[in-house]
């Protein structure tokens, strides 16, 4: 596990948002929780995956009324950095296998 | 100007009243009591150079919990190996943040209140939201806590700890507002 990061403000995402492909292994997932501001959630979204506004909120809406959102797809190793930057944001994250 | 964050000649300005500052600074003050810094354990003097912590299981404390989740749902070992990683880097990130904001509370209860740099801006959204776990999580308030609250009778202790939680998400929310726009 390299790269860590938990300054997530300084964090520079510049790929693209629609690069969630079926091929790669591992997701992030974000988890409803009662205390986040919904307009935080989509703020983070945007700020950190580098998200348009219109996504960031779909997702938002998703972690709200679903429980949960797959954010990101990746590597184990771009997961766990993921998971990390959610963290360091107070986000609720984990990482998985895709199944 | 009213309190709260506003831009002006476009930068972020917090005001704060006298009152205000003092509740925000004492919760900044217990927040960066809850992260101290575990009892120092036998560390790997290496690890501990390189800030690996020790200590792989989840906090007790359902608010450090909440503060430091575990990365793996499933998975206990890769969650505390990931623990181990992160959790220190966090811990130092979250104390750094909360002592910024304070120290930018002198200045918010001038008459002009505090011009904030980038990186205070950053602090102030972030410590914000700790507070607010933090608060949220030891009232184990729920999506509708609101009605929880109006339901308290009038003396209720709790009372005046939602309404401070309910000033923290206002207070978040104009900064949010302003670093969307």
């Amino acid at each position: 596990m390299g790269g860590v990061s938990v300054a997530p403000v300084e964090l520079d995402r510049p790929e693209s948002a629609e690069e969630l492909r079926t091929d790669r292994p591992w997701i992030t997932l974000v988890w409803n929780d009662p205390i986040n501001l919904m307009s935080y959630v989509t703020f983070v979204f945007q700020q950190y995956f580098g998200y348009p506004k219109e996504k960031a909120e779909r997702l938002m809406l998703d972690v709200h009324h679903r429980g949960r959102a797959v954010v990101s797809s990746g590597t184990r190793e771009e997961m766990e950095r993921d998971v990390a930057a959610m963290h360091g944001y107070g986000l609720w994250a984990t990482l998985q296998k895709d199944d | 100007m009213r309190p709260g964050f506003h831009r002006s000649r476009g930068r972020v300005v917090l005001r704060l009243r006298p009152g205000e500052a003092a509740v925000l600074g004492s919760l900044l003050h217990e927040l960066l009591d809850l992260l101290a810094e575990p009892e120092p354990t036998d560390r790997d003097p290496l690890e501990a150079l390189v800030g690996i912590g020790t200590h792989t299981d989840p906090p007790d404390d359902p608010v450090l919990a909440r503060l430091f989740p575990s990365a793996y749902a499933d998975d206990a070992v890769a969650a505390g190996e990931f623990r181990r990683y992160t959790e220190p880097e966090l811990r130092g990130a979250k104390r750094a943040q909360a002592g910024t904001a304070l120290g930018t509370l002198p200045r918010a209860v001038a008459d002009r209140g505090a011009t904030l740099s980038r990186a205070e801006c950053s602090s102030w959204l972030l410590t914000l939201n700790d507070l607010r776990l933090a608060l949220g999580t030891r009232l184990d308030v729920s999506e509708d806590w609101v009605a929880e609250y109006e339901a308290l009778p009038q003396d209720a202790p709790a009372r005046l700890a939602l309404e401070v939680y309910d000033w923290l998400a206002w207070l978040q929310g104009t900064l949010i507002e302003l670093l969307s726009g």
